[in-house]
């Protein structure tokens, strides 16, 4: 399989699932890691899943796609979604898309926005 | 127009093109030669990431739009020019776009079973000053983005 520039790190914080993200978020780097991540939700029915970007270098249009997934994922099974730790590059294509108004986002474990 | 300096049809001082099958993989390769080269005219870090993210919408749209499903070639060419504008222009031989502004409308996608967000184009013209979209059903697509940067 081809190289993935976007590296997929997945632990359990209690009922919770983190999926840390690093590298670059792009179309290829999204089809890849949506399997795993879902895989992982489907498997443990966590509480909450977090999507931790602070490892991200590069996200497109494309991570917006992979974010909006799994929160509508983790909405359906009536569990809770937040995105940490996003860069100033991420949150400016999260604004376009007006997601950080649908999206909790934690800075540092905290939750600062909904 | 700041500086009275023109964005459309300024004179070209260097240019570069490539070409590469519209295979996932290249998504980086693209953007990251593009920002390259764009990087001889020092722009400011926010300029280059701009550059890098327009890039990567276009030449995914190739893959996933242009190209659904089979693989062509995308024809990348970047211009240089005087003011400190860069042209790029990204065109496919796909299967075109039936809408061009409806395509261009925010959160509009025609693949959201693959999760596509619909914010190709918003991210483009966001992050570019001009994006010109040429499409022609079954011949293909060609956008090109202008933008001016900021040099340090």
């Amino acid at each position: 399989m081809a190289k993935n520039n976007c590296k997929l790190l997945i632990s359990c914080e209690g009922d919770i699932l983190v999926a840390a993200l690093s590298g670059e978020l792009d179309h290829h780097g999204a089809v890849a890691v949506r399997t795993l991540i879902d895989k992982q939700i489907s498997d443990t029915s966590p509480r909450k899943t977090v999507l931790d970007l602070s490892g991200l270098d590069f996200m497109d249009s494309s991570g917006l796609g992979l974010i909006m997934g799994r929160y509508a994922l983790m909405s359906k099974m009536g569990g809770e979604f937040c995105v940490r730790n996003p860069n100033e590059r991420v949150v400016k294509i999260f604004k376009l898309a007006g997601l950080e108004r649908m999206v909790k986002v934690e800075q540092d474990g905290k939750e600062s926005k909904k | 127009m700041k500086d009275g300096k023109k964005l459309v049809g300024a004179r070209v001082v260097n240019e570069m093109s490539m070409r590469l099958p519209s295979l996932s993989v290249n998504e980086g390769m693209a953007r990251a030669a593009v920002s390259a080269f764009c990087a001889q005219l020092d722009p400011v870090a926010t300029d280059i990431a701009d550059i890098k993210c327009a890039v990567s919408e276009a030449v995914t749209n190739c893959i996933v739009h242009g190209y659904r499903n089979t693989v062509g070639m995308i024809y990348i060419t970047v211009k240089l020019c005087e003011g400190g504008v860069v042209r790029i222009e990204i065109k496919d031989r796909g299967c075109g776009i039936e809408d061009v502004g409806q395509a261009r409308q925010p959160l509009y996608t025609t693949d959201a079973e693959n999760e596509r967000s619909g914010m190709g184009f918003t991210v483009m013209e966001s992050f570019c000053d001009k994006v010109r979209v040429y499409s022609k059903c079954g011949k293909g697509t060609t956008v090109t983005l202008f933008k001016r940067l900021n040099t340090k």
